[in-house]
């Protein structure tokens, strides 16, 4: 866990810098449906941590939009996008890391973020601060967070 | 692909809350106010709406029962206490001139009757849309010798309150035509503009997904009549730019200035959404 976090903060400072094995937002590949292949970390994805990244308010907040039956402990869980039991049985892994990093690569117009795009915005902000955001931004998302979701996602499957 | 969009589409449609959610709201209440004043909160939709919504909604409908009857008396509507205030501004003296509004305009009553359901309105004389806030700044600069009001201080909202309270129960009757049509067609566009790192629009919100829950918000058709509001959030009156400028910074934007071109645009265009709902005077909200 703590390895993990330290990978990721290294990676968001030097972003744009090859690291290693992160996959940079602009150097993502995407096939012909939206879905990525290659993991964004090669770091295997933590579930547990994904289901946090879920339901807290300044990570995913997944919830604010999506029913999740499984996350029903946390309050107040949106109507705006599909309900996402039994997600992990319906997508494979490399479509959802397509949808939780660019979601509008697989559903064009979506209303739901790219969590992991960082310039090509209009009126990009820094954060909820309402003042002028530099690009690149920081992902709403790191990669080994989107990877944890990613992860947590698969364990909701059809009983 | 197909298959799955439709799976997900299936999913939504068969959704059924599942977290009892206390902010249930009354959807079917009439909005009657001293059991005199009936407001319209619903309305069908103006022409230009053709396509996007069918129906216009006031924000009351969303809201729980016990916040709608706080606006159903004025003893009970925190707002009017601004308004109270805003009656005393009306008649004193300010600025270099020693003019309070009342020596030009006289009651308030009589001479801002209507004003508030046709704005913001094309200016003949500046050449442009103008909002009743930057009417009454150009009262205070030009005319008495004062100070414009911050664009949504207090002292300006409580202003535009006792204005609007002029019009309350008529139906708001924007134009969108002639002079104003580009202003009108910019603050469209901006309307349907996705901004910020969460490229949200106020369609996204506003028009797709009105009645629908984001987290523990009951999203509404971000309808303008009714402002400005009283806010139980932060207990006091919050003005159409000001929730403009909040939204917009929710999407993870650099906002637009209040007071600004755009969100005049942007106010002309909300408020034409809403031709046909009653001005509600000052509303009450969560």
């Amino acid at each position: 866990m703590r390895l993990t976090k330290i990978t990721t903060v290294a990676a968001v400072l030097t972003a744009g810098a090859a690291v290693a094995e992160i996959v940079a937002p602009g150097d993502v590949v995407f096939d012909e449906y939206g879905a990525i292949e290659k993991s964004l970390t090669g770091v295997a994805g933590d579930p547990a941590n994904g289901e946090k990244i879920m339901v807290t308010k300044s990570k995913g907040n997944c919830i604010a939009c999506h029913e999740v039956t499984a996350l029903d402990y946390a309050p107040f869980h949106g109507e705006v996008g599909p309900i996402l039991d039994g997600v992990g049985s319906r997508w494979n892994e490399a479509e959802l890391r397509g949808i939780i990093a660019f979601a509008k690569m697989t559903y064009e117009g979506s209303m739901m973020p790219n969590f992991y795009q960082v310039e090509g915005f209009i009126r990009p902000g820094d954060g909820f601060t309402g003042k002028a955001g530099t690009e690149p931004l920081p992902p709403l998302l790191a990669a080994q967070e989107i990877e944890d979701v990613v992860a947590y996602l698969l364990t909701l499957e059809d009983e | 692909m197909k298959i799955k969009t439709l799976s997900a589409i299936a999913a939504m449609l068969v959704s059924t809350p599942f977290v009892a959610v206390a902010d249930e709201a009354d959807k079917d209440a009439n909005l009657v106010v001293n059991g005199e004043v009936e407001l319209v909160t619903r309305a069908p939709a103006p022409a230009h709406l053709e396509g996007a919504v069918d129906e216009v909604i006031s924000g009351w409908l969303f809201r729980t029962s016990e916040t709608q009857s706080l606006q159903m008396d004025d003893f009970d509507n925190p707002g009017m206490i601004f308004v109270d205030q805003a009656m005393d501004d009306w008649g004193t003296a300010v600025g270099s001139e020693g003019k309070s509004c009342a020596d030009c305009h006289g009651a308030v009553e009589d001479s801002m009757e209507g004003v508030r359901a046709v704005y913001p309105k094309w200016n003949e004389t500046a050449g442009e849309v103008r909002t009743v806030a930057q009417m009454i700044n150009e009262c205070r600069t030009d005319r008495m010798g004062a100070d414009a009001l911050g664009y949504t201080s207090a002292a300006m909202a409580r202003m535009e309150a006792l204005i609007s309270m002029q019009s309350r129960g008529m139906p708001v009757n924007v134009a969108i035509d002639g002079p104003a049509q580009e202003t009108w067609e910019w603050g469209k566009e901006l309307y349907y503009t996705r901004t910020g790192q969460l490229q949200m629009s106020c369609a996204n919100c506003h028009e797709d997904n009105y009645g629908n829950n984001i987290r523990a918000d009951h999203l509404s058709q971000g309808q303008i009549n009714g402002f400005p509001v009283y806010r139980l959030k932060n207990a006091k009156l919050t003005t159409p730019h000001g929730r403009f400028k909040g939204c917009v910074r929710d999407t993870r934007a650099e906002t637009y200035g209040t007071g600004s071109d755009a969100f005049v645009a942007l106010e002309l265009y909300v408020a034409s959404r809403g031709n046909g709902l009653s001005v509600e005077g000052v509303s009450v909200r969560n």
